[in-house]
C-alpha cells in the first residue's frame, strides 16, 4: 500500500512545477496549461485524502473541480482568442496596457 | 500495486517536466496529456475507478482538445524569451525552491509514512458517487449546472467577432 505522504509528496511537486511554469513561462497558453496541472495536483491530494479517510467527500470535490475547469478552460481560451485578435500576440509582455 | 504507483508517478513527473521545459506549446500540451492520463492511472489505483473514467473522458479527451484546437488556430509557435522572463527565473526559482521544500516538509511531518494507514476500501463506482452527489451534494450540484451556463455563454460572447 502506498503511503499517504507519497501521494501528497507527487501532488506537491506537480503544483510546483504549475507554479514554476506558470512564473517562468511567456506564452500565455502554456501558462493556461500550468494551471490545469496545478488543479491536476489538487485533484489528486483530494483522492489521496479520500482514499485514507476511507469515504466518497474528496471524490465529489474533485469532480465539482474538474467541471470547473472544465468551465475555465472554456471561458479562458475564448479570452485568449479576442485578446490575440485585439493584440496580435501571445506573449504576456504584449499585455500591458493596465499596467501604470 | 505500490510499484505501479511509483512507475506513474515518476512518468508523471517527468512529463509535468516537460510542460514546463517546452518552448512550443504544442509539444506542452501533448506532455499534459501523458500527465492526466498517468493521474488517472494513479486514480484507478487509489480505488476512485469513476473520476479516473472522468479524468480520460473529460480531461484528456474534451479540455485538451480545446487547448490543442486554439494552439492551432492562432499559429501558437515557439515563445522569445524575454528580459522579464529572465527577472523571473532569477528570483523566482530560489522562492520556488523554498515554497516547494516548505511544503514537503510539511507533510513530512504531518503524514509520517509509517503511520497513515488506509481506511478500508470505499466503494467508489458510478453508484456510490452518484448516490452521493444526488443525496448529499444536491444543492452544489445544480449551482454547477448554472456555472456551466454562464461560461457558455462567456465564451461565446468573448470569441464572437461582433455581437
Amino acid at each position: 500500500m502506498v503511503p499517504l505522504a507519497h501521494i501528497l509528496a507527487l501532488s506537491v511537486i506537480l503544483f510546483g512545477l504549475g507554479a514554476a511554469g506558470f512564473v517562468f513561462r511567456r506564452n500565455i497558453i502554456t501558462i493556461f496549461m500550468c494551471i490545469e496541472l496545478m488543479l491536476n495536483a489538487v485533484n489528486l491530494a483530494f483522492i489521496g485524502f479520500s482514499r485514507y479517510l476511507g469515504n466518497l467527500d474528496g471524490q465529489i470535490f474533485a469532480f465539482f473541480v474538474i467541471v470547473v475547469a472544465a468551465a475555465e478552460a472554456a471561458v479562458g481560451l475564448a479570452i485568449i482568442i479576442a485578446v490575440y485578435r485585439n493584440r496580435g500576440s501571445l506573449s504576456i509582455d504584449d499585455f500591458d496596457s493596465m499596467k501604470l | 500495486m505500490a510499484p505501479l504507483f511509483y512507475i506513474f508517478a515518476v512518468l508523471a513527473i517527468l512529463a509535468a517536466l516537460s510542460v514546463v521545459l517546452q518552448r512550443t506549446p504544442v509539444y506542452s500540451a501533448l506532455s499534459l496529456i501523458v500527465v492526466l492520463c498517468s493521474l488517472a492511472v494513479v486514480y484507478l489505483l487509489l480505488g476512485a475507478e469513476f473520476l479516473a473514467v472522468i479524468q480520460v473522458i473529460i480531461y484528456a479527451g474534451a479540455i485538451m482538445v480545446l487547448f490543442v484546437l486554439v494552439i492551432m488556430l492562432l499559429n501558437a509557435r515557439q515563445e522569445t524569451p524575454s528580459d522579464r522572463s529572465r527577472l523571473a527565473r532569477w528570483l523566482g526559482a530560489p522562492l520556488l525552491l523554498v515554497f516547494l521544500g516548505e511544503l514537503l516538509f510539511a507533510v513530512w511531518e504531518r503524514f509520517p509514512a509509517a503511520t497513515t494507514r488506509a481506511a478500508a476500501l470505499p466503494d467508489a463506482g458510478p453508484r456510490a458517487v452518484g448516490a452521493l452527489l444526488f443525496r448529499s451534494y444536491v444543492l452544489p450540484f445544480e449551482v454547477t449546472s448554472i456555472l456551466i451556463l454562464v461560461a457558455v455563454l462567456g465564451a461565446v460572447v468573448l470569441a464572437k467577432k461582433r455581437l
